[in-house]
């Protein structure tokens, strides 16, 4: 993974040394919270309904053992002992006080970490598929040109104060499991019919209040091109963004206002004045960048194969993780391992610090001290010996972290909501973790197979609900929650909105309603091969309306 | 007229607040000063705003509140989450939210 040098050290420690002396003088007094509040959020630091919250960056979600055993300490140390990993790859915390956040960046900083731009109208944290550089069906590892965009963007001042925030993924292989496609910019890397690496470029996609799916503006982008081209978007977005409405700001509007096509015009004018200067990527510099994602030396381990298969038979519970959270390598003697922080009625994305921890032991011990932070709010080790998936899964089981369910109905993706933050509207973690426990039996689960819940409580859509197959949003209505629910969306390669099924559900009737449309899928899909997206594309949404409403009218609430 | 309280969030620590009768700043709102009438209010923005400028607390605002049995129970949920906590189960050695405090 990437390593900081001289002049990242030093970019960091003096950017610490600058909040201290801003925090200090806030404490004192000689600052005021209209003049300070700008220069917490450029550091990370928001102000909850509770207390402070403070967003730490997950570069593309990468991070290693003495980065995840950091966050335990802080958690332990200046926090209320555990975290919250997020939609965006990164990490909360929920209740440090700004007296130590100084403190905690410092600390930070010493593993290599900050929360430089993980607020405010600027570039933010840049995602990639959490599977990069050992998914079997990778064309190319996108973490090195996350890399280059996160060093690019990095208090770029002609992008520091753009008309709203803006968000890049980044995905190497024809799945998309980085969700490019509801991003501001997507890429997807590819290579063409010469074997040369590049990016096909989707613009203006996101979620919020106008959810959009992004537009292809470019089928092929050279390598060399990514910055000048994505700085020629960044130009045009800088310029024609609307500044004057705060929910028309996105790229999305603009693109939308404007039409794909003739953005796409607007930035290939831009581009062809940026494409022969300095922002060409050097080949040289790719590789150097590269270099730091070189492909790990894996060991031949193929006893693992035999081994596995000996373990599943003894371990029905082991094999059904193995089934579930376990996705295949680039080399076969090795897997992907999902661990799941989403035991069946807990907070989806939580980790205590004894469990970060324990998982920062197991990478070192197992995985080649790698993890990565999944957008669906799970945390990866990418590569597992197929020969050490046994002790890797007693290891988890002992700190509560192998529940079997990546990718099925108890793998809820939830904001967090009304019990903390200050812009929700409605609870998300007690909405999920009833239908966890609900849908919790293991048996169940595979029965239904992959459906993916999101929930947001509020219209801003961190909890993605709009590219949920299921997904549930709280409002407030005449003071109390509900909570609509939308069918059929996706974030994946073949990305879809959800459409709102109909009239929404209190609180308590919101469970049962998600039993219904399972239960509706259960009885009309063809076979069990057929999943829940794969069947409400099929069938549309009136079946499951005449389930949930009867011949009463389903008018939205 | 609806009762109101006078809260913020400290500060240093960003915990949330409420203005008690003696003038400072609490952690439970069963504690707080409760405004009744119009020229209470009032007053009650007026310290809110000095406390502000003075550099006590943040996010000062009055909000509205129901006094039942000598329990105050602010009108909106977000307020009853805010003056209890979270309403999970969230961490060792903190306490949820009382259920019958949030229902509405």
């Amino acid at each position: 993974m990437y390593r900081y040098d001289e002049f990242d050290h030093a970019f960091v420690a003096e950017r610490v040394a600058q909040f201290r002396d801003q925090v200090e003088r806030r404490l004192s007094g000689e600052l005021s919270e209209d003049a300070f509040k700008p220069l917490r959020l450029m550091n990370g630091v928001y102000l909850q309904l509770h207390a402070y919250m403070l967003r730490i960056a997950i570069p593309y979600g990468t991070l290693n053992s003495k980065q995840m055993r950091m966050l335990a300490h802080v958690a332990r140390t200046y926090d209320r002992g555990y975290g919250h990993f997020t939609t965006r790859q990164n990490l909360q915390f929920n209740w440090p006080k700004l007296s130590d956040m100084s403190d905690v960046l410092a600390e930070l900083a010493s593993v290599e970490m900050h929360a430089i731009q993980t607020s405010g109208n600027c570039i933010r944290n840049v995602t990639a598929d959490h599977f990069a550089g050992a998914a079997a069906d990778e064309v190319a590892d996108p973490r090195p040109y996350a890399e280059i965009l996160r060093q690019w963007s990095s208090v770029h001042p002609e992008f520091s104060f753009l008309p709203r925030k803006f968000k890049i993924a980044v995905t190497g292989a024809e799945r998309d499991r980085a969700a490019i496609q509801v991003h501001d910019i997507g890429l997807h890397l590819k290579k063409n019919d010469k074997g040369e690496i590049g990016f096909a470029v989707y613009v203006g996609g996101g979620q919020g209040r106008t959810p959009m799916v992004a537009k292809l503006i470019r089928e092929f982008l050279p390598e060399e091109d990514l910055l000048s081209y994505t700085t020629a978007v960044m130009r045009v977005y800088n310029l024609h963004g609307r500044r004057d409405n705060k929910y028309k700001a996105r790229i999305k509007i603009l693109v939308h206002e404007t039409g794909a096509e003739e953005l796409a015009r607007q930035v290939e004018v831009e581009f062809a004045q940026l494409r022969d200067t300095e922002l060409k990527l050097p080949e040289a510099d790719v590789a150097a960048i590269s270099a730091y994602f070189a492909p790990p030396a894996l060991a031949e381990r193929a006893e693992g194969w035999e081994s596995l298969a000996r373990w599943k038979k003894a371990d029905p519970d082991f094999a059904r993780w193995v089934q579930q959270n376990v996705q295949p390598h680039k080399n076969p003697d090795y897997g992907m391992v999902t661990i799941s922080l989403k035991p069946i009625g807990g907070i989806p994305g939580d980790a205590t610090d004894s469990q970060m921890d324990a998982v920062a032991d197991i990478a070192e011990e197992y995985a080649l001290d790698e993890i990565r932070v999944s957008h669906e709010q799970n945390l990866i080790l990418p590569h597992v010996a197929l020969a050490d998936l046994e002790p890797v899964y007693r290891a988890l089981v002992a700190h509560g972290l192998a529940t079997a369910n990546a990718g099925l109905i108890t793998d809820i993706i939830a904001c967090p909501g009304l019990d903390y933050c200050a812009l929700a509207n409605a609870r998300s973690i007690p909405v999920a973790q009833e239908i966890s426990s609900r849908f919790g039996s293991p048996e169940r689960q595979e029965e239904i197979g992959e459906l993916k819940i999101k929930i947001s409580g509020c219209i801003n859509a961190c909890g993605h609900h709009h590219v949920g197959h299921i997904g549930l949003l709280g409002v407030e209505k005449k003071g109390a929650e509900l909570y609509q629910i939308t069918l059929g969306g996706s974030g994946d390669e073949h990305t879809s909105i959800g459409e709102i099924i109909g009239r929404g559900f209190e609180p308590n009737k919101v469970t049962d309603a998600i039993e219904t449309i399972v239960d509706t899928y259960l009885g009309l899909r063809l076979d069990k091969a057929e999943t829940f997206l794969a069947a409400y594309r099929r069938v549309g949404p009136q079946p499951f309306k005449d389930a949930l409403y009867g011949g009463s009218t389903a008018e939205a609430a | 007229m609806v009762d109101k309280v006078l809260t913020a969030n400290r500060l240093a620590d960003g915990i949330a607040v409420w203005l008690d009768a003696g003038g400072e700043w609490t952690t439970s709102l069963q504690d707080a000063l409760v405004a009744r009438h119009a020229e209470a209010v009032s007053a009650l923005e007026d310290i809110g705003k000095k406390a502000y400028a003075d550099n006590k607390v943040v996010d000062v605002n009055v909000v509205e509140v129901q006094e039942t049995e000598g329990i105050l129970w602010p009108l909106r949920l977000r307020e009853r989450i805010r003056a209890q906590g979270p309403t999970m189960v969230y961490a060792k050695g903190y306490a949820p939210a009382d259920p019958e405090f949030i229902a509405v």
